[in-house]
């Protein structure tokens, strides 16, 4: 008990548990846990033969988080900014650091307008979007999709109505941006009139 | 090439991609033979983590064989089978050089508080991952590691990740003999977490979760205590009755931004995305155990705030610990672990599914459809 001095006693004494799984306290020892303590000064210890690595060139810009001194020497050129949500990203990398929540509330809005428009971008190319294939629900009737919720006290199947929502929210949101802009371009036009 | 491409939130496929190239004289190019997804990919995939790109290849758990090497590397050659640490480190910045590996400065432009890895957003460096045929692995001389004769290519698939941050889990909890561990969340990390901790010799070990397969398996795969969330009304009041109202000495959380739990935080964190995730799982650490108890982080959180009960943690004198995972330096103890069969990774596979099958793959496991714990990606074969 808390309220007295004694730990509680355990239900099984050390030597019942090394007896009952294998490998019990073989790590006992903090000292031989591979990374205690975190941190060791043992520069090549992990096979860099350079003080400072070759720098990749920059073949197209590359933004970066102002909190860096300059571009990493390595990094990656897979998916570069493009479109609105590109400005977006970049507005996003160069104006505010890490510490400020402008920077990723800006990159998630960046990541819903990326989705936006490059599904309508893929309705004109050769792939277009297929959101039935690409949610993979085809699953729920190949890998039993009620056996695996009903009855079975999930705590995750009380919001699983809201996935739908979730996926199609930012559609709904930009169709309506869109129906209110075109409405009031009417109005406005009418007026001229 | 195919690879498993993000089309945006709930929504992958499979397309025809260029082959990654050599972009660095210290780049291998990997032609992957196993891939996994991890619980993690999920917060991607829920579109969760800011700057997920459309067009992004997930996947920073895979092995395969090296197919060509940039004209600095010297520790790797074609034909090379390999397991890569989903951490992406140069080897030498001030954190590599302390063996701080997944902490490294000189990958990840997009993000200083972030290491670089494998198909994880830009803001972990937006670098293409390994669920695909083939992937750019920057630091050939650094990261990847020759697969053991003797292992089996599931357990080396679950090196590169799972194993490695459940062990680092209950290594950061500072475990003392007799200690009393509580995990929470039994997916891999958390299974292998609770069987690591009976390693560095708990007393007793405890394992949260809502999901009854997994707590089944947390009972035969890790012998441990087991306790259903869902069928307690305040799941911190029965953790203090179980632990005769003192609490545990060490609690681990794996399960990070997408707890659930608690209805507020989940719809918050998880759908809405006001907060960088739920952090249901964590307060429930902080609430449940005892005073001065070490608190070990190994879920993934997002880099918006999140709605945490910091004032209890002061209260009670809490050490958090947390981290990414050094693989690369658990890597030597865990493959003495693996060999003598006192860690078994590959028996919490439960899913092999071919990579043109990924959508489902991802429906399933996000889902928990089938008494999915662990699936493999099997890249369609040349
Ligand atoms: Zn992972
Ligand atoms: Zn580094």
């Amino acid at each position: 008990m808390a309220y007295r001095p004694q730990k509680p006693p355990l239900p099984e004494t050390s030597e019942q548990l090394r007896a009952r799984i294998p490998g019990w306290g073989v790590d006992l020892d903090p000292a031989g846990r591979p990374s205690v303590p975190q941190e060791v000064f043992d520069p090549g210890a992990y096979g860099a033969r350079w003080e400072f690595p070759e720098r990749q060139p920059e073949l197209h810009p590359r933004e970066r988080s102002i909190e860096h001194a300059f571009l990493t020497p390595v990094f990656s050129t897979a998916c570069p900014p493009k479109g609105l949500s590109g400005v977006v990203r970049r507005y996003a990398y160069r104006r505010f650091s890490e510490g400020r929540a402008a920077h990723w509330l800006l990159l998630v809005a960046a990541d819903r307008i990326d989705t936006l428009e490059s599904t309508a971008a893929s309705y004109a190319s050769k792939r277009p979007d297929n959101p039935f294939t690409e949610t993979g629900v085809r699953a729920e009737f190949s890998h039993h999709g009620i056996r695996s919720r009903v009855g079975r006290g999930r705590a995750d199947v009380k919001h699983t109505w809201m996935d739908p929502l979730v996926v199609a929210g930012p559609w709904v949101a930009a169709g309506t941006g869109i129906a209110v802009g075109a409405s009031a371009a009417l109005r406005r036009l009418n007026r001229a009139r | 090439m195919r690879a498993m491409v993000y089309r945006g939130p709930y929504r992958v496929r499979v397309e025809e991609k260029d082959v990654p190239r050599i972009e660095h004289p210290n780049d291998a190019i990997v032609r992957v033979t196993l891939a996994a997804i991890c619980g993690s990919d999920l917060h991607l995939y829920h579109g969760l983590m800011p700057d997920t790109r459309v067009g992004t290849t997930f996947g920073h758990e895979f092995i395969g064989v090296v197919e060509s090497v940039g004209s600095s590397v010297q520790s790797l050659v074609p034909g090379d089978r390999v397991m890569v640490p989903f951490n992406i480190s140069c080897g030498s910045c001030f954190y590599c050089a302390r063996g701080m590996l997944s902490n490294c400065h000189n990958v990840n432009p997009n993000a200083t508080a972030v290491g670089g890895i494998y198909g994880y957003s830009h803001t972990a460096g937006g670098y293409d991952g390994g669920q695909a045929e083939y992937v750019r692995v920057p630091f050939a001389d650094v990261g990847p590691t020759l697969i053991p004769e003797w292992m089996h290519d599931e357990d080396a698939v679950l090196l590169t990740d799972a194993t490695a941050t459940g062990y680092f889990g209950a290594q950061l909890g500072e475990i003392r003999e007799g200690d009393v561990v509580v995990v929470f969340g039994a997916g891999p990390v958390g299974l292998v977490a609770a069987r690591s901790a009976w390693l560095m010799g708990a007393g007793r070990v405890i394992v949260v979760d809502h999901l009854d397969y997994r707590l089944e398996k947390a009972r035969t795969f890790a012998q441990t205590e087991t306790v259903n969330f869902a069928e307690h009304d305040d799941v911190v009041v029965h953790l203090k009755r179980i632990t005769d109202h003192l609490g545990a000495d060490v609690a681990i959380d794996s399960v990070g931004a997408e707890a659930d739990g608690n209805f507020r935080q989940h719809v918050t964190g998880a759908k809405l995305k006001l907060q960088g995730g739920s952090a249901v799982a964590l307060n429930w650490a902080i609430d449940s155990v005892r005073k001065g108890a070490t608190i070990s982080v190994m879920g993934a959180y997002g880099p918006i705030p999140n709605s945490v009960k910091f004032g209890d943690a002061v209260n009670k004198g809490l050490t958090l610990r947390m981290n990414q995972c050094p693989v690369k330096r658990q890597w030597p103890r865990l493959f003495e672990h693996v060999r003598n069969g006192h860690l078994t990774p590959r028996d919490l596979v439960t899913h092999r599914i071919p990579l043109e099958h990924i959508a489902e793959g991802y429906h399933i496991f996000s889902s928990k459809l089938d008494d999915c714990l662990k699936p493999l990606i099997v890249p369609t074969p040349a």
